[in-house]
């Protein structure tokens, strides 16, 4: 299953889940940063845990439940983190922003109101070189808070 | 014109297709028949090519496979200079240059026969650092090694040296730096002697690498096309290096016919791409008893690599930086950028003057402790300010507040408090802590006559809905030039954000912005969207169509009314120099920039002494720059740079073995993570440049500049190791602590 849809195809054992979403599900979404399961930017979500896909082959996601970037958004409407990564400044040139929407996700089902700390370990496995982490912590705080309305700024 | 926008965190146009993945990086296209591309490497470090020799057991023909033979044009890759091939033809000069390319549709395949192919060298006598290029005992590029050199002169420092009561020495060495962008360099081509060449990739100038490949294919320019994908991340590194990358590609789809993709693993990237300038500097100052600067003589080198590619800019701008925000009546500053048999070193955020900014800062808290005053004491006596001169003779008009911005950033970090509690508890712990500041200054834009040489243009053109489309080369690489510039128009126009559109970085179809580096893109090209978007309103309301205060609606009929009675509505902007700037080449004197960006940064720091870890604690980063466009936006710029400068002061070692970078991975080359990044408090004092939209300065590569030597103060506050090369790891603040003990057992001399 990918993203809820069930998916069969032919890939070689050892194929990178990276190169089979990438490639045969045209879902490039998910990017190669390091492909040594450094930097975090091809994370998805595995059995609903956080994995690096540059490190997963293919023979271990028979019959597992994958989700990727875009599977977090519901159609036009955007996921609450997603929200809050835009509307906080999260993303700058967006390269890391896929895998750390993910491991947002996982964190927050972890600790559902995480403190500064536990922000830092559920993000430390994911490398952003444009936005020194700030804004992606503020992001973070802010999918938590109750009801997260999407805000434009309108002056 | 009424600033509806400007000021404000809008959010951002490019914003959406980046978090739900949408936003297509060079690596996410594809093209009918495309195949991959890889290169092939030279080893060695210097020496002359004998043979290339491919081994039995790669089905060789099905490959394309192509040599310094099949460049249709010059074998050159032009930055300023013409020394560096496109392919190595006879001669190698440094470990990883490109040799050979190939191209195969299978990509598993193509990484076997890049295994297959041998180049046989007769090696050569290498050089390998600054001392041994200075040495000139192995000559390897032009007639002495060196790519460049400057002088400054202001006053006269070798009489000056008599009226100093004190002379206080210093050298300071940086290291090379990875930019790391998170998406490695990569480049799509399409090429047919009848069309042209064709480019799509992640860069950040669109005609620089233009240029370079209408010199690689001799073709003319309306032959040469070349677009800007989606570009995860520059810091500079996709500055110059794509032109080579884009040459590669080309060659490889020209002579195969079918498009060609070449996308670096981060290995490659990592060792084979343009790096920070290593650097060393050597200070000797004069100063009276009571701190006044009398005499700064400085001699800074760095290390170019084994082409000149961008060396003697990236010399400029550290040249020019190196004497600091001071007033000092006798300056001298003797640069050279050197070679070595390195891959070319080149842009990276700063460009320069982070390297000779270290220096000076690291410098000035010692010169300030040989003279008993507190580092902030010895700054105030000498900083800069209005109706003084810079070391390059520049009169400031602008009313430059140091005093004002160093308290300002004490109170924030709460400096005098944390420096008097740490003194105290420091020694009962095994944790040292320490606070440490660096008051700099950064100029925006290209030195002296640099942007009257690229003369700018910005062109904008309205269609008749009404949608006005900005056409630029400056690329949207993170830094959100693409909302800065909506921002920009849409007050300028009176209109709203969503009636802007940017059109993509395309030569086929933009004017030539220069390039988006030297943090000029808000302040220099974004002033000639404000320019562009006034003279389309103002042949709107010449033509009687439109009226002062008119409302969207209006706006948007009199577009559609001009564009059906009289033709396209466009308009164009090119750049015109601030008046009253004067800058000679000849003597490198004069006003090198038109406005600087003035900073203050403190760092408190904690240095375990047990395991020689030093980590940032809290940052305070508090800048005056002219007006803040796009809050978010701008404190997004200052937090990134904090966190990469701080990567460069502590983390980031390049490892050098012959030549060749040996930690090129990420496992080993360490950049800051989440868990490794204090919180970063940014702070913005604004006093407007007249020309500057809205008053803005440039300020992306400022924050790159203070925190190595504020970290490096504060390190020396916490546990009196004076430190004086970056980067400072565990292995180095070992080495110091152990040799500083040793030193008070009385075991050393």
């Amino acid at each position: 299953m990918v993203n809820g849809k069930r998916e069969t195809l032919h890939a070689y054992p050892m194929a990178r889940l990276l190169d089979v979403l990438r490639e045969n599900l045209h879902l490039t979404g998910t990017k190669e940063g390091c492909g040594e399961g450094e930097c975090g930017a091809c994370a998805v979500l595995m059995n609903g845990a956080l994995v690096n896909s540059c490190l997963i082959p293919a023979i271990e996601v028979d019959d597992a439940n994958i989700r990727t970037i875009e599977g977090i958004a519901g159609g036009a409407q955007l996921h609450a983190v997603q929200e809050a990564f835009l509307e906080c400044g999260g993303a700058q040139c967006g390269i890391c922003t896929p895998g750390m929407v993910i491991a947002a996700l996982a964190l927050i089902d972890r600790h559902p109101h995480p403190n500064d700390a536990e922000i830092r370990e559920g993000l430390a496995g994911n490398l952003c070189r444009c936005t020194g982490y700030q804004k992606i912590f503020a992001a973070v705080v802010r999918a938590c808070e109750p009801a997260a309305k999407p805000h434009t700024e309108k002056p | 014109m009424e600033e509806k926008f400007f000021g404000h965190s809008v959010i951002r146009k490019e914003g959406r297709s980046k978090v739900t993945g949408q936003a297509r990086y060079v690596d996410d296209l594809a093209f009918p028949e495309m195949i991959h591309g890889v290169t092939v490497r030279s080893n060695t470090a210097r020496g002359r090519i004998l043979g290339i020799r491919y081994d039995d057991g790669i089905p060789w023909n099905e490959f394309t496979i192509v040599t310094a033979a099949d460049i249709p044009g010059k074998n050159e890759i032009t930055a300023i200079a013409h020394d560096q091939p496109a392919l190595a033809h006879e001669f190698i000069n440094h470990p990883e240059e490109p040799i050979v390319l190939l191209a195969h549709p299978n990509k598993f395949l193509l990484e076997e026969a890049r295994r297959a192919v041998h180049i046989d060298v007769e090696p050569l006598p290498a050089v390998f650092t600054i001392e041994e290029s200075e040495a000139k005992r192995v000559i390897i590029s032009g007639e002495d090694n060196v790519f460049k050199s400057y002088l400054v002169e202001k006053g006269d420092v070798e009489a000056a040296w008599a009226s100093a009561d004190v002379i206080v020495e210093g050298e300071y060495r940086t290291g090379s730096q990875e930019q790391l962008y998170i998406e490695n360099q990569g480049m799509i081509a399409i090429a047919n002697p009848s069309d042209g060449v064709t480019v799509w990739g992640s860069l950040q100038c669109p005609y620089y690498v233009h240029k370079a490949l209408i010199t690689v294919f001799g073709l003319p320019h309306e032959k040469i096309r070349v677009v800007q994908a989606e570009t995860g991340g520059g810091f500079g590194g996709k500055e110059e290096y794509p032109s080579m990358l884009a040459a590669h590609a080309a060659l490889l789809a020209l002579k195969s016919g079918k498009p060609v993709k070449i996308i670096y693993d981060r290995a490659e990237d990592m060792v084979a791409t343009t790096k920070r300038h290593p650097s060393r500097t050597r200070h000797r100052t004069g100063v009276t008893r009571d701190g006044k600067l009398v005499a700064m003589d400085i001699d800074f080198v760095i290390d170019g690599g084994a082409y000149a590619t961008l060396s003697s800019v990236v010399l400029s701008r550290g040249t020019i930086h190196a004497a600091g925000p001071y007033f000092c009546p006798n300056v001298r500053v003797r640069s050279q950028a050197v070679a070595t048999n390195a891959p070319p070193h080149g842009a990276f955020r700063g460009f320069g003057a982070p390297q000779s900014i270290f220096a000076v800062e690291r410098h000035f808290d010692h010169v300030a402790r040989t003279l008993n005053l507190t580092p902030e004491e010895f700054r105030h006596r000498n900083f800069l300010r209005k109706g003084l001169t810079t070391a390059t003779g520049q009169l400031l008009h602008e009313d430059v507040d140091f005093d004002g911005l160093l308290e300002r950033a004490f109170k924030e970090s709460d400096y005098r408090a944390r420096t008097e509690r740490f003194a105290r508890e420091n020694p009962g712990s095994s944790i040292k802590r320490g606070i440490g500041f660096s008051t700099f200054m950064h100029g925006a834009g290209f030195t002296g006559s640099g942007e009257v040489t690229l003369a700018s243009v910005v062109e904008i053109e309205a269609t008749a809905e009404g949608i006005i489309r900005i056409l630029s080369a400056s690329t949207e690489i993170g830094q959100g030039t693409n909302t800065v510039f909506s921002q920009i128009a849409a007050d300028a126009l009176g209109i709203g954000l969503d009636r802007i559109e940017i059109a993509q970085p395309d030569t086929g179809s933009v004017p030539n912005s220069g390039p988006t580096v030297a943090s000029r893109t808000s302040m220099v090209v974004g002033k000639l969207v404000e320019g562009a978007a006034l003279s389309l309103k103002r042949t709107l309301l010449d033509s009687g169509l439109l009226c002062d205060g008119c409302t969207e609606d209006e706006f948007v009929r009199a577009c559609r009314k001009y564009i059906e009675t009289r033709g396209p509505l466009r308009s164009r902007s090119q750049y015109e120099p601030p008046p009253g700037l004067f800058w000679d080449d000849a003597t490198y004197s004069g006003d090198a920039y038109g406005t600087y960006a003035w900073a203050v940064y403190v760092a408190e720091v904690a240095v375990d002494t047990s395991t020689f870890e030093a980590r940032v604690t809290d940052f305070v980063a508090l800048q005056e720059v002219g007006k803040v466009i796009h809050p978010l936006l701008a404190a997004g710029q200052i937090e990134g740079g904090v966190a990469q400068a701080i990567g460069m002061a502590l983390y980031e070692n390049v490892v050098w073995r012959e030549g060749r970078m040996a930690n090129g991975q990420m496992t080993n080359y360490i950049m800051p993570t989440a868990a490794d990044i204090p919180p970063i408090r940014v702070f913005f004092a604004e006093n407007p440049y007249a020309f500057g939209p809205g008053g803005a300065k440039g300020i992306g590569e400022l924050p790159m500049d203070g925190p190595a030597p504020a970290i490096l103060n504060a390190i020396e506050n916490a546990t009196g190791l004076c430190l004086r090369v970056i980067p400072a790891t565990p292995e180095v603040l070992m080495d110091a602590m152990l040799e500083s003990t040793a030193e008070k057992a009385g075991v050393l001399g």
